[in-house]
């Protein structure tokens, strides 16, 4: 009789982009094949991938992007809350990334041009609709508002990154990115 | 009978006079470094090169070399200390490496990986650094400012221009100066073959019309470690 096969327990996995472009998620889908085991390994919880809405007890947190605006931050507090490791993926989430190219700008000098002052850009006024999360004064990365276990540089941070790091922390590992999996852009 | 010091255990030979910088860099071995270049005399401002000789912290740019040293470099207390400094040039100035002609070719980059930083770690200051985009040919992006005075020097001693000045305190101070009337570089005789042209480490002097010619994967740093390429081009 064939021994019972042992009941591994899968890690249970959140990510989200905040203020990101969704790079380091397509990224994330660039391990290719290498994602069908990592489905026999993990199970995720709120994900693009899965539209579940909010973050249940999770292992691992991967939070791409930065901090533009107040939804970013109960996001990432959320995640914060329910995750035991959190990840700091790409450039934004590390630094603030492009996003915060705005940062030496006034917000309400940015606002004015995009909806009202420059006409190949519309004149619809600035939305005010209450469902609108505020805009920050200036983007954040998100290290100044959550502490965060791990940071995976790279705008972004290629699949083989993406995967060492995984089953670094798979196998119980602090992760470490040698020469040209460690890289800012 | 050659002088030697000890530089992590290992024998270097130096000539009287050669700072341990400048004796370990004709041994091969990698001090980590920003504001040194083997060109000029040591201005000693980075401090990134701070060894241990015979127990305390020294700069070895600009320490002479002595007979019977015991000097430490590449230890887990040094490579800490320096890695916190490199987080702090991080956030002093306005790094976004993706959108940074210099990415792939940035000392300060380069040695970041080298001592395996992987976040800025303190708060970000986002200061608020202007462009100078007035030459023809070279851009200023004073956003990745150093601080390290090598184009001051170059321009000066080289060039025999002074087109640059170090002036002001303090983080959100202390800048580069263009010396001309307006302030701008077009109104100086800077030309793009001068040599602080090209003696930026990081990505504040560029020329013109060139960013991103060469492709990720081809560039300085994409092929070997910044420690690696100190090894190779030893005598
Ligand atoms: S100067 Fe170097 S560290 Fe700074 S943004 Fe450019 S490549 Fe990155
Ligand atoms: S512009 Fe470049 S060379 Fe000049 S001080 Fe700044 S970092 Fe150094
Ligand atoms: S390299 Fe020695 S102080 Fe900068």
């Amino acid at each position: 009789m064939n021994a019972p096969m042992p009941l591994v327990k899968k890690l249970r996995v959140a990510t989200t982009s905040l203020a990101g472009c969704f790079g380091c998620h397509m990224s994330l889908l660039d391990i290719d094949e290498r994602i069908l085991k990592l489905l026999d390994l993990v199970e995720f919880d709120r994900s693009p991938l899965t539209d579940i809405k909010h973050c249940g007890p999770c292992d691992l947190g991967f939070i791409e992007g930065g901090l533009c605006n107040a939804e970013n931050v109960h996001v990432l507090r959320e995640f914060r809350t329910h995750c035991k490791i959190i990840v700091a993926v790409g450039a934004c989430a590390i630094n603030g990334g492009l996003p915060a190219q705005r940062n030496h700008l006034d917000l309400r000098d940015i606002l004015e041009e995009v909806y009202q002052t420059e006409h190949l850009l519309g004149r619809a006024g600035i939305p005010n609709d209450p469902e609108l999360p505020l805009p920050l004064n200036k983007v954040h990365p998100i290290h100044e508002v959550v502490k965060v276990d791990y940071f995976l540089p790279g705008c972004p941070p290629s699949a083989d990154a993406i995967w060492k790091l995984l089953t670094d922390l798979l196998a119980g590992r602090t992760p470490s990115l040698g020469h040209g999996l460690l890289h800012y852009d | 009978m050659s002088l030697t010091f000890q530089l992590d255990g290992e024998d270097i030979a130096f000539t009287p006079g050669q700072s341990i910088m400048q004796a370990a860099r004709a041994a091969g071995v990698y001090i980590p470094h920003l504001c040194w270049h083997p060109d000029f005399p040591a201005h000693g401002s980075c401090k990134l090169c701070t060894v241990k000789v015979n127990g305390r912290f020294g700069s070895s740019c600009t320490m002479e070399a002595q007979a019977g040293m015991n000097v430490e470099n590449r230890t887990a207390e040094l490579d800490d200390k320096r890695r916190t400094m490199l987080q702090m040039f991080f956030v002093e100035g306005n790094h976004f490496c993706p959108s940074c002609e210099k990415s792939g070719n940035c000392a300060l980059q380069a040695t970041a990986y080298e001592l395996k930083m992987m976040s800025p770690h303190f708060d970000m200051f986002y200061p608020d650094r202007p462009v100078d985009a007035s030459h023809p040919d070279v851009l200023l992006d004073f956003n990745r400012c150093i601080m390290c005075s090598l184009c001051v020097t170059a321009s000066r001693e080289v060039d025999g221009k002074n087109v640059f000045a170090m002036g002001g305190r303090g983080i959100l101070g202390r800048r580069i100066h263009i010396n001309s009337e307006s302030g701008r570089l077009a109104d100086t005789d800077f030309a793009l073959t001068d040599r602080a042209a090209s003696i930026c480490p990081v990505g504040v002097i560029l020329p013109k019309r060139r960013g991103f010619d060469v492709p990720i994967g081809k560039r300085t740093y994409d092929k070997s470690p910044i420690s690696e390429q100190v090894k190779e081009k030893a005598p």
